[in-house]
């Protein structure tokens, strides 16, 4: 429980056809761990994305480890377009199941409250809808005339993020972003990089313990500075825009993004 | 304060100041630098004016964010009813209003993909008023029908209390009439004209015989867009403020 680990060791628990839960682009994504996974090409990975994902998704899909995306959004931001994604769906080289931000939060509150299935307002008359049939309308018990969606429970595999720091008790910190706790929650174990590695506990100061996730969610940590680099941490550090869009331009072709990804994989074996 | 009349940005954002007038708390998505300085504008202005105070949420900012629950706060305070105006946009709007986020050509295999819904297929119907903004005026993105349907414009028989208040684009604004289902055209942005607002829109939509200028902001506006708004800017679109700074110098 809350084992620290190489992130090498961290890496090698994400194996095929796992369902792995990642984060959107700000709010803390594992790339350095991102790194060391793709050195293990893991194959026909399910990404379900915590609502919506960006560069790290890019790289998974361009890479061929992924066989199914769930998500509401796959996006660069002020970089543009995923081109990976975009040229994965053309292909039809994986499965999408295209989702709205709130259906998938409402099935990752279902998985962590261990029922089957959660209700969610709108959609209904949406192509999503249309597309999509592991998501039901029903009628609300509780009242006449009111169809209503239900999302089944999400329940990934691992979890995967970066977040400011542990302590050597396995404790998390994650601050206010409450969407890396639930995908704690859903999934079966959690591992997440961290900034820096703390000798005391994150739970002795009754201020800042709201906002730590307990050991008994995670199953490994491991450190890694600058772990979410090019993409931000809250608190810690800022967007590297320039190499985000630098990223944007080399992954148009797939030359480009593999010389892109030999200079990302090198630069994480330096650190290393 | 000198006078330089007004640039089509500030047009843009003083426009959605004015479509947001009476709202107590609007949230702005990522991405999206005009209508958070529209929705900036309104809260500056209102303070100016004591009138009530406007609530601004936008996301990926840490100043103006006051969320503590992650990605679940926006969804559940709009389900609760706290939201009361939100921006969306679209790769198509169609003249029913339904907006397309997922690409075009035959899904899933879109020839043109573009990102995804995002929260769209659930804030269009449950945020009172949803402002559409986009941009580029032209008949690839004003469709007459839609490729795919991220959410739809009007529903009935199904519970929905929010949906489009108006259309907004660089060259028109539009209204939106629910029961009708139809686009109306309320007014052109300077440099524009109803003949070319026609051309250049793929749906049919109401128009009047004599169609108004949009309004272009009183010097008070003006002052606030270029002073305090435009500092709260440079926090979370600091290349955007840079760019206001120099269409102003232009």
């Amino acid at each position: 429980m809350g084992q620290i680990v190489s992130i090498e060791a961290l890496a090698a628990q994400i194996r095929d056809g796992m369902t792995v839960a990642v984060p959107s682009d700000t709010s803390g994504v594992a790339m350095a761990a991102t790194a060391a996974i793709i050195a293990n090409r893991p194959r026909n990975l399910h990404l379900v994305c915590i609502p919506i994902s960006g560069l790290q998704a890019d790289m998974l899909i361009g890479e061929g480890l992924v066989g199914t995306v769930e998500t509401s959004a796959i996006t660069l931001g002020e970089a543009g377009g995923a081109p990976r994604f975009a040229d994965g769906i053309r292909s039809g080289a994986f499965a999408i199941k295209d989702a709205t931000c709130p259906a998938i939060l409402a099935g990752l509150v279902a998985g962590q409250k261990g029922v089957p299935f959660m209700p969610i307002r709108g959609i209904i008359g949406s192509d999503i809808l249309a597309t999509r049939d592991d998501w039901k309308v029903i009628d609300n018990p509780y009242a006449p005339d009111d169809p209503i969606v239900v999302v089944p429970a999400i329940r990934p595999d691992v979890a995967l993020f970066h977040a400011p720091e542990a302590d050597r008790f396995g404790n998390v910190r994650i601050g206010r972003q409450t969407e890396l706790a639930a995908m704690a929650y859903a999934a079966r174990t959690t591992l997440v990089t961290v900034e820096r590695i703390v000798e005391t506990s994150l739970l002795a100061d009754e201020n800042a313990a709201a906002g730590v996730l307990p050991a008994l969610y995670v199953g490994a940590i491991a450190e890694a500075k600058n772990g979410a680099w090019p993409l931000s941490l809250a608190g810690e550090y800022n967007t590297d825009t320039a190499e985000v869009a630098r990223y944007a331009k080399m992954a148009r072709s797939a030359e480009g993004f593999a010389a892109y990804m030999h200079g990302f994989a090198r630069k994480f074996e330096a650190v290393a | 304060m000198s006078a330089s009349p007004a640039t089509s940005r500030e047009i843009l954002i003083a426009t959605i100041a004015d479509l947001l007038d009476g709202v107590r708390t609007v949230a702005v998505g990522a991405s999206s630098p005009i209508p958070a300085a529209g929705a900036m504008l309104l809260r500056a202005r209102n303070e100016r004016r004591g009138r009530e105070p406007v609530r601004v949420i936008v996301l990926g900012s840490r100043e103006h964010n006051f969320f503590t629950n992650g990605a679940f706060e926006l969804f559940d305070a709009t389900a609760q009813g706290r939201i009361d105006a939100f921006f969306l946009g679209g790769g198509q709007i169609d003249g029913e209003a339904n907006i397309n986020l997922v690409g075009t050509g035959d899904y899933p295999a879109s020839s043109v993909r573009w990102p995804g819904s995002f929260g769209s297929a659930f804030m269009y119907y449950l945020v009172p008023r949803v402002i559409l903004f986009r941009e580029e005026h032209s008949p690839r993105v004003l469709v007459d029908k839609v490729d795919f349907v991220s959410a739809p414009g009007a529903s009935e028989r199904i519970y929905r209390c929010g949906g489009p208040h108006a259309l907004l684009t660089g060259l028109a604004l539009f209204g939106f009439d629910k029961q009708r289902k139809r686009f109306g055209l309320r007014s052109v942005h300077r440099g524009s004209s109803a003949d070319e607002i026609r051309a250049a829109t793929g749906f049919d939509y109401d128009a009047p015989a004599q169609v108004p200028f949009t309004p272009e902001p009183d010097a008070e506006t003006l002052g606030l867009l270029r002073g305090r708004v435009t500092d709260e800017l440079a926090e979370c679109y600091p290349q955007f403020a840079r760019a206001m700074l120099a269409d102003r110098a232009a």
